[in-house]
């Protein structure tokens, strides 16, 4: 054994115990009954109503949150670097641009500092019906605003966890442009418009869909959003899964389900990986 | 002479409060091979931004083909420009890459494809098409950024220091290959390099700059044989530099001793800088020369030895293609043209930036 894989060792032994063992029990619970049996029932369950209509939920709430954090992180990310690309261009840029830089980067950064758990929490506070926001508005004599326990409410969870795994691939994949290639495109007679469009997005792209990645599956796999704030009346797929294994104890049927999921993050893992050969979206 | 096609006219800029160009006026004639040269930071590379639509003066205008474009943008300017480290488009092939510009223009087809064979044979790069730019080594994707720009038929080509990231060999090779373009496409060339050589080699016209000022301009036989202040000569080349005094039209002291020289109007008993190349220092057997001196360093160039002759307290750098060793006494002679004669600088300015660069 060289001693690169000797210092492998803690991480195999690490995975092995904690990923490829419970990732065996999974499988081997999906796939039985509870006599032992091989079966596929558990993982055909899928299908039923209820279980399909979660699912459907799930990718529909995860698809348009992944939308709407990279809607909001591109600009912002493109804002982070315009900062840096000045310095690059020979002159340091003003004090003042880095110091404006360094505030938006604390204001995106802060609500990390906080448990998601919490963070979560004071989502519901400031949602509910008599929440804090609704005060507010009573106070201004507007109509209330009825989002808890909504699909919207479950959305706007996401967002605001999951945004920053958008930001960050994204800001990494447009800080590698170098400036004068979009001086270059520019010079060449392209508007800005036409820059964004032929150069800045083709370069950006595996940025974005490491983003998408990295937003999607966490939005797909949650549990702990939709039930916070969506008071229990939105089922996604992850909350059935939580129920199966802690309410009905059916350990077979919540595994059986788990498969189900796993198959659709690999599915987008597989989809990044073909549009990002290079690994030049690596970003954490 | 061709007519002038670029006239800046007064050119101020700044960047936080710290001045890069001070009034700057230069013009630029058709067909001219100009190069910007001098050290890091004196303002040759604004200059160029400038040009290109890239940065806007602070003050002054920039006046092309007899319009202003000082408030254009780069897409709007018929010049194009090659940049420092290529800057190619890498998610595009080569032909993509140098369709770039003309698919922007919505040329047809056939142009566009006729367009991309002509350029490719014009900096030696046939059949390359296919080809991503990460798998060029770094002469070609420099080639291939000036086929990008050239497609586009710009009345001026502006080249940031271009061959920067290439080695020796390769860069002087490249500086035929620029000489060959230019005279092949009958466009101006204007070259931004702190590379002296590569400036004495390839420019129509030289413009010195130190500081944002402008310092010499002229052709490359006139700066560097007839370099206005210390800065210049000692920029250009290598040069002995030393302080001395005038004493009559054609008459100088240096270190003690009496020269004569050919130049005139610097008046009577004045301080000047005289510059003197080394490979103008003539040695010579003990007291045979005007000054006497000892032989205190001898280095193979190849070429020629280069040495250090100390005498009258300077240590003079001599070129020279017979060798005195170490230790030698030798006499020093300098023919009255080879001494060139300077005022002093007039300004703090210019004094502090002199001769430590």
């Amino acid at each position: 054994m060289n001693k690169k894989k000797l210092l492998g060792t803690p991480y195999f032994i690490w995975s092995t115990l904690f990923i490829l063992i419970p990732l065996g029990i999974v499988f081997y619970y999906g796939l039985t009954d509870e006599s032992g049996a091989f079966t596929l029932n558990n993982v055909m369950a899928i299908s039923s109503p209820g279980h399909a209509k979660s699912l459907w939920i799930s990718l529909g709430l995860s698809l348009v949150s992944t939308l709407i954090c990279l809607f909001l992180a591109y600009p912002l990310a493109m804002i982070l670097c315009s900062g840096d690309h000045s310095l690059q261009t020979g002159f340091l840029s003003s004090k003042s641009n880095a110091a404006h830089k360094n505030i938006i980067v604390l204001i995106f950064i802060l609500p990390m500092w906080m448990n998601f758990l919490l963070r979560t929490l004071a989502w519901q506070t400031l949602l509910e019906k008599t929440g804090v926001i609704n005060n507010i508005l009573a106070f201004l004599h507007l109509p209330a605003l009825k989002i808890i326990n909504t699909p919207y409410a479950i959305i706007l969870g996401m967002v605001y966890n999951f945004l920053p795994f958008m930001v960050l691939p994204v800001y990494n994949s447009l800080i590698k442009i170098d400036p004068n290639v979009i001086h270059a495109a520019r010079d060449l007679g392209a508007n800005e418009f036409q820059v964004f469009t032929k150069i800045t997005l083709p370069l950006t792209t595996p940025g974005i869909i490491s983003g998408i990645t990295m937003v999607f599956i966490p939005a797909l796999t949650t549990f702990l959003i939709s039930k916070l704030l969506g008071g229990g009346k939105i089922l996604l797929i992850g909350n059935v899964i939580e129920e199966e294994f802690t309410q009905a104890s059916n350990w077979h049927l919540g595994s059986g389900l788990s498969i189900v999921l796993m198959m659709f993050i690999i599915f987008n893992m597989v989809v990044s990986a073909v549009f990002d050969k290079d690994g030049k979206g690596g970003t954490l | 002479m061709n007519k002038i096609l670029i006239d800046l006219k007064n050119i101020n800029k700044s960047f936080d409060g710290q001045m890069v160009l001070d009034d700057l006026n230069l013009y630029i004639r058709e067909n001219e091979f100009l190069t910007l040269l001098g050290p890091s930071g004196c303002g040759k590379t604004t200059t160029l931004r400038i040009l290109g639509g890239f940065e806007m003066p602070d003050t002054g205008k920039v006046i092309f083909d007899g319009a202003d474009i000082t408030k254009l943008p780069p897409n709007k300017r018929q010049l194009n420009t090659v940049f420092q480290k290529y800057a190619l488009f890498t998610h595009m092939t080569i032909a993509e890459n140098i369709a770039f510009g003309l698919r922007i223009k919505n040329k047809s087809k056939s142009y566009i494809d006729d367009k991309i064979k002509y350029a490719l044979k014009l900096v030696n790069l046939e059949g390359y098409e296919k080809r991503m730019p990460d798998s060029l080594s770094g002469g070609q994707q420099q080639r291939i950024a000036i086929a990008r720009a050239i497609v586009n038929e710009p009345k001026v080509l502006l080249l940031d220091e271009p061959l920067g990231a290439l080695d020796l060999k390769l860069r002087q090779d490249m500086q035929y290959e620029l000489i060959r373009l230019k005279n092949e496409l009958g466009i101006t060339f204007i070259y931004v390099t702190h590379d002296q050589e590569e400036a004495l080699t390839m420019s129509d016209t030289i413009v010195v700059m130190n500081q944002g000022y402008i310092q010499q301009i002229g052709t490359p036989e006139k700066i560097y044989n007839e370099p206005e202040n210390a800065f210049i000569a000692d920029f250009i080349g290598d040069s002995n530099i030393i302080s001395s005094t005038m004493i009559e039209d054609k008459l100088v002291d240096i270190l003690g001793t009496r020269f004569p020289c050919v130049d005139t109007g610097f008046g009577c008993n004045k301080p000047v800088d005289v510059v003197i190349r080394p490979e103008d220092v003539i040695l010579s057997d003990p007291d045979r020369g005007r000054i006497n001196g000892v032989v205190t360093h001898l280095i193979f160039k190849g070429v020629h030895y280069e040495m250090e002759v100390m005498a009258a307290g300077y240590e003079w750098l001599v070129h020279s293609t017979s060798m005195f060793p170490v230790g030698t006494k030798v006499g020093i002679n300098v023919d009255p043209f080879n001494i060139q004669i300077m005022n002093k600088p007039a300004s703090e300015d210019e004094e502090a930036v002199g001769i430590n660069e």
